[in-house]
């Protein structure tokens, strides 16, 4: 200090103190508020965007869920289904589902005129048009599988057409209706009339996530079945073909291939390959598997192997990442005690490794399950309305569709409510991200090791 | 499981799968092509699978030209059935089918499609002629007698008409069927209404030029390509709601209620006008089958007659409900058919 004097600094030197904030101190100071503050800002507009995202999606989409629908009394005239009267399936299935429309049309007329409820000067067409398209299949499959409903009266539920629907949920008003060529205004006026008699109802619709795809003209029938179990049969084989393949070329690079050239040359294509569009994977796919190989274009199992080929580099990495992370003291050890290489690597290494090879495959999976633009060009980007078989029975090779695209080619379609549908679809797909990235965070949890 | 176990099970499962696949017959019919198309085909797949013992078809979209080009690919399993297309097949692709084998095609007109032009439900109407289209988005216009660049802002000085609205024009993109028939029946006829064809040959192009000249879209983004769907187009259209947007007709009917369509020539487009040809603007649609496939491919002779029967294609149908315009010549394709006749050569 007083050296400081001596040499004539002025002033500075007794309020060099640290508790005493000088100009430059507060300078520095305010920096670094200013730069946490940055942060903090950055992570707000982050949270905000995700918020407003997810915000818009569930409220968009949680309506999916629920579904009107009409219940009555329907007398299956044997007249109308079964001419001759002997029940022979091939006979029965002779009738179409336009026949049983009519069926279902003149029951639901029948029960208004039962219960007086006053039509309100709509026509009988129009009475049958607050029928889902859906419904007359769902009759024709219910006859066909028990023929013995013939004749009889049976309390039929069914959903309504996707105007009602709307209706009920909001999208569709009176003023809406008077413009719209689907539905009118005394439609809907029935529809308030039919609600009030317990006819239409709204209720948890199961058929969302089991139905399959249906097309524009009964959005109110489209479900996710074949979409949910078409991800799950490629989940399930990228998992098989990704992590044995995945796991031996890691273990070989980073434990016994020689460092040269060539291993160089293969690690830089596995760190370009992780970065390739994977669009790509889609066209090498339809060449390799579909074009060369002969195999059945939309199957599952040709999505899989270019899901496959997407998501090898990246589960690649991962593991030679966990696999490094492994104290060299460990293998010392293991060698130490006479352990042969692959003795140290199978008994010692791997298994540490493990947790976090897992955790890498699994955020591996979870980007091939929403990945849409390579399953657009192998034709999973389809209308796919039969379910695919089991998987021992072939299923892997029937035509199915995915979540993502499931949300795409909604998106796409013309009638509005679809939109509401392909917002429930990625409230699944967002569930099933979540459930994956949690496993993903349990196992690392559970089996992680520090050094 | 040891890791080597694990992968050489998953190799033998591959490569069983992977035989079984190169034995088996495809079970399913496959079609691919025109998204204007596509909700059609999918409309009759629901409807086949319903009522018939069959697989449901595989329907995909991707575009018309992108459907014949698979088509064209060659015939066995791995080669799609039929191609769905909203614009006529051309030599170009019947050389390239020819030359992979594939030799007999049945070309089925099912039906015709109206394209509108729409703007938002809330906004003025409006009534438009070719002519006004063609001044409002061409890039050279002829104004007393002299090709000039197009300057208009607004529809009230093409024509004082029409509401005094800034001019924005959402035209489908050139890989898009529809583009084919904008330019076609809109543009090139506005052109040769106003006299700017003449203008353009009399000031020294050939025939050839003058058309190229008269569809020539505004670049100053007064004429916006959409390259997407016709919700991309009407997302646009919510966005900025003095945009005039062109529409396929059954969208415009599933879309009433944020949209308003606009006159062309006095007439309002419907199944009815475009049916009776009063609206000018309107194409037949098509799907072309591989004859080859006809009775290998299980369910597909029977999708193909089923799409034209009366209860599906029929005026009365749920294809009519959905937009389609029927097509009055439907009894011949039913009996064409039927008797599974291949396409003559392109007039």
């Amino acid at each position: 200090m007083t050296d400081a004097i001596a040499t004539g600094i002025p002033a500075a030197g007794p309020r060099r103190s640290i508790l005493i904030e000088d100009a430059l101190t507060r300078k520095r100071n305010r920096s670094e508020r200013r730069f946490k503050m940055y942060g903090l800002g950055a992570i707000t507009i982050s949270l905000l965007v995700l918020f407003v995202m997810l915000f818009t999606i569930f409220r968009d989409g949680y309506t999916a869920f629920f579904q009107a629908s009409l219940t009555f009394p329907v007398t299956l005239d044997a007249e109308a289904l079964d001419e001759n009267g002997n029940r022979d399936p091939a006979e029965l299935a002779g009738v179409t589902t336009i026949g049983y429309g009519n069926l279902l049309r003149a029951a639901l007329i029948q029960h208004l005129n039962a219960e007086g409820i006053d039509l309100g000067g709509v026509s009988e067409a129009d009475v049958g048009a607050l029928i889902s398209r859906d419904g007359p299949a769902q009759l024709r499959d219910q006859v066909l599988a028990d023929p013995d409903l013939i004749g009889q009266t049976i309390e039929l539920q069914t959903l309504a057409t996707s105007r009602l629907d709307g209706y009920l949920k909001g999208r569709v008003t009176m003023e809406t209706a008077l413009l719209d060529s689907n539905i009118s205004p005394e439609q809907l006026q029935l529809a308030d009339r039919l609600s009030e008699a317990g006819i239409m109802t709204t209720a948890f619709n199961p058929g969302f996530l089991t139905l399959p795809d249906a097309s524009d003209q009964r959005p109110e029938a489209a479900g996710l079945g074949v979409a949910i179990i078409g991800s799950l049969y490629m989940m399930f084989l990228v998992l098989i073909m990704t992590l044995p393949i995945g796991v031996a070329a890691s273990i070989y690079l980073e434990e016994f291939a020689p460092k040269n050239w060539f291993t160089d040359i293969i690690e830089v294509n596995i760190s370009n390959l992780a970065a390739v569009p994977s669009i790509v994977f889609g066209i090498l796919g339809l060449a390799l598997f579909i074009n060369f190989a002969g195999m059945p274009a939309s199957s599952t199992l040709v999505g899989a192997l270019v899901l496959t080929l997407m998501t090898l580099p990246t589960i690649i990495i991962a593991t030679r990442a966990s696999l490094r992370a492994v104290p060299p003291s460990i293998r010392d050890a293991a060698l130490g005690v006479g352990a042969s290489k692959m003795q140290t690597v199978f008994h010692h290494v791997l298994p540490l490794a493990m947790p976090g090879i897992l955790t890498g495959t699994i955020l591996g999976l979870a980007t091939a399950l929403g990945e849409t633009a390579p399953l657009l060009l192998i034709g999973m980007v389809a209308f796919v309305n039969s379910y695919p078989a089991p998987p021992l029975d072939g299923g892997f090779l029937d035509p199915a569709t995915a979540l993502p695209v499931q949300v795409y080619s909604w998106a796409s379609r013309s009638d509005p409510a679809f939109l509401e549908r392909s917002s429930g679809a990625i409230i699944v797909l967002l569930a099933f991200l979540v459930v994956m990235n949690a496993v993903a965070i349990i196992l690392r949890r559970r089996f992680e090791r520090r050094w | 499981m040891s890791p080597t176990k694990l992968s050489t099970s998953a190799l033998a499962i591959i490569a069983l799968t992977a035989t079984g696949a190169a034995a088996q017959t495809r079970e399913q019919v496959q079609i691919s092509g025109s998204s204007t198309v596509l909700p059609y085909a999918t409309i009759v797949a629901e409807s086949f699978a319903e009522n018939f013992d069959f697989p449901s078809p595989v329907v995909e979209g991707g575009g018309s030209g992108a459907g014949r080009q698979r088509f064209c690919e060659g015939v066995g399993d791995n080669t799609i059935d039929i191609a769905n297309s909203s614009s006529r097949i051309s030599q170009n692709d019947i050389d390239t089918c020819a030359a992979n084998g594939v030799t007999e095609i049945m070309e089925v007109r099912f039906g015709y499609d109206g394209i509108v032009f729409a703007t938002d439900v809330n906004g003025p109407a409006f009534a438009l002629t070719p002519a006004d289209m063609f001044t409002a988005l061409a890039a050279e216009v002829v104004v007393d007698g002299a090709v000039v660049p197009n300057t208009f802002t607004s529809w009230a000085e093409v024509n004082p008409e029409l509401p005094d609205q800034p001019i924005l024009a959402l035209v489908p993109g050139t890989r898009h069927g529809t583009r084919e028939v904008f330019d076609e029946n809109v543009i090139l006829a506005g052109c040769e209404e106003t006299g700017a064809m003449e203008a353009f040959i009399a000031a020294g192009a050939d025939e050839d030029t003058a058309e190229g000249q008269c569809t020539t879209l505004r670049t100053d983004g007064v004429s916006v390509d959409i390259d997407g769907d016709y919700t991309e187009t009407l997302s646009r259209l919510q966005a900025d709601t003095n945009a005039v947007g062109v529409f396929g007709l059954s969208f415009y009917t599933n879309n009433t209620q944020t949209l308003q369509v606009a006159t062309m020539s006095g007439v309002t487009p419907s199944t009815e006008t475009v049916a009776s040809g009063e609206y000018p603007v309107s194409r037949p649609l098509y799907f072309y089958v591989k004859n080859a496939h006809l009775d290998v491919i299980p369910g597909l002779r029977e999708y193909v007659e089923f799409f034209l029967s009366d209860d599906m294609a029929g005026p009365d149908g749920p294809l009519a409900a959905y937009g389609l315009v029927s097509d009055p010549e439907l009894a011949a394709t039913q009996d064409m058919v039927a008797a599974a006749t291949p396409m003559g050569p392109l007039e």
